[in-house]
């Protein structure tokens, strides 16, 4: 058996554990590249910049554990710039299960912006969580009349009348814009429906797998924004000046991807080199 | 760190390993940790919508005098006629009501955000050259939008034979694809190492401490 041979028949269990071994060894060496900003996430950060303080804004965040680690650190770096420009957030999670993951960020950002500032982050005050309700197309058009009707109550069970800072939020009208972190088709919901409908300004956050699929809606207008995969989260924190796991994990994608390159290059080097030295109409390799 | 997050991390790490042995071969392990996915997502979801729904937008609401949710309530409960041989005619008023609702609402507001709002993004493309301001790049770059748009639906038009013009379009228009699913697959593989890397970090820096 030739080299080539022997390339095209090599286990698939050695490309894991060699990727496996690369992934583990960029880990642990904890370098950091530079990241290149794109003009996408640049203008989500700039819109929340101009806001005012007191100003709400609408973080819609429907993703389950599956995809936190692309978007988990996205909400955290948003969730930073809110809570330091005093921005008061709005929060809900249309996938089922999203609520733990939400509150875990919820309450990881408080505790963060406290250990950062010595300033307390509020419930009810600065921020609230609406929790889960299903029929995410449905709920988006609810919330839209009024955020009561389909959450009469937060996720803690209390009455949004109840809270402080629900009391001159009614509707879409009353936040500047949704930002949508998302690793289901709930964010093809808010631009149907919450943009489509209401036209509340949108912007999104997404997993890779999902990212292509909603450039076109970046340039007809209907998001101002989209963060795209891990790439997207590093993205945001360096923006907010808060390099994290997002951050950490581009160096080890770096060294990653050049393995996988590697990989399909001499994958289609082997591939090519096999078929001519097979005489012709031999059929298939 | 304290015993319990000790233990919940412990758990995790163990589950996360018993995962990645699929890698290798189907084992029991991996059997365990599968079905204990499924098995707890399906209890995690009742509860939820228990806690979340039932509740608060049922029991409370009527609880609170609001009479007339009796009305949705009802129409959801004939959905568990589904269970019946007999009976499960009836789940077929909620489930028109509801199929009639959804598509009330869905048609007009998807056909303008995923057709005319796109259809407009792209041919209204056109515009910019007519802009004595717009920038040689962005032109260029909306020009071959529209080409790329138009090319690819050449390809899937199969009612004329691919050659000549047609072919040379429809050749153009699966190179434009090609392009996209390179797009598309460079992403994915993105997301797949971003979600190995996330559960390296925490079986390294959450489980083991080590930094």
């Amino acid at each position: 058996m030739g080299m080539f041979e022997r390339l095209m028949a090599l286990d698939r269990r050695w490309v894991y554990l060699i990727l496996g071994l690369a992934v583990m060894a960029g880990v642990k060496a904890r370098i950091i590249i530079p990241i290149p900003i794109s003009q996408e996430a640049r203008r989500i950060h700039g819109f929340v910049d101009s806001l005012q303080a007191g100003d709400a804004i609408h973080l819609a965040m429907d993703y389950d554990p599956s995809v936190m680690a692309e978007l988990q650190p996205m909400t955290l770096a948003f969730l930073k710039q809110c809570f330091e420009k005093r921005i008061r957030v709005v929060v809900s999670s249309l996938h089922q299960f999203g609520p733990a993951l939400a509150a875990g960020a919820l309450d990881t950002a408080v505790a963060r912006h406290f250990e950062r500032t010595g300033e307390r982050i509020e419930n009810g005050v600065d921020y609230v969580f609406l929790g889960y309700k299903p029929y995410p197309a449905l709920i988006i058009l609810g919330m839209g009349q009024n955020y009561r009707i389909p959450f009469p109550n937060d996720y803690y069970n209390v009455p949004l009348d109840d809270l402080p800072m629900m009391r001159d939020i009614k509707n879409y009208d009353d936040v500047k814009a949704v930002i949508n972190i998302s690793g289901t088709s709930a964010t093809d919901w808010w631009i149907s429906y919450g943009n489509g409908r209401y036209g509340i300004p949108l912007a999104i956050g997404v997993t890779g797998v999902m990212a292509t699929d909603y450039y076109p809606y970046l340039q007809t207008g209907q998001i101002f924004g989209i963060l795209g995969g891990l790439e997207g989260a590093a993205q945001y924190e360096m923006l907010v000046n808060t390099p994290g796991p997002a951050v950490e994990g581009m160096s080890v994608q770096m060294i990653a991807h050049a393995i996988i390159i590697l990989f399909i290059i001499v994958g289609n080097v082997a591939y090519f080199a096999r078929r001519k030295s097979l005489p012709q109409g031999s059929g298939s390799v | 760190m304290d015993w319990g997050t000790l233990i919940a991390t412990t758990i995790a790490a163990f589950i996360t390993l018993a995962i990645f042995s699929f890698l290798y071969k189907d084992n029991p392990f991996y059997k365990f940790a599968e079905h204990m996915a499924v098995g707890l997502s399906a209890g995690y979801w009742v509860l939820i919508l228990f806690h979340n729904v039932a509740i608060p937008n049922v029991y409370q609401r009527l609880m609170d005098g609001q009479w007339w949710y009796i009305f949705p309530t009802i129409l959801g409960a004939l959905m568990w006629t589904r269970f019946s041989r007999k009976a499960s005619w009836i789940s077929r008023y909620p489930l028109a009501f509801y199929i009639g609702i959804a598509t009330g609402v869905a048609i007009p507001l998807e056909m303008r955000a995923k057709v005319i709002e796109q259809l407009n993004g792209t041919v209204g493309l056109i515009e910019y050259w007519r802009s004595p301001g717009a920038l040689f790049l962005t032109s260029f770059n909306n020009t071959l939008i529209l080409v790329g748009v138009v090319a690819g639906l050449v390809y899937f038009f199969f009612s004329k034979e691919h050659k000549g013009v047609t072919g040379v379009t429809a050749k153009f228009g699966i190179g434009v694809l090609m392009i996209g699913f390179g797009a598309a697959f460079g992403f994915t593989v993105m997301a797949r190492i971003s979600l190995l890397i996330q559960r390296v970090q925490f079986l390294f820096f959450d489980w083991l401490h080590w930094y």
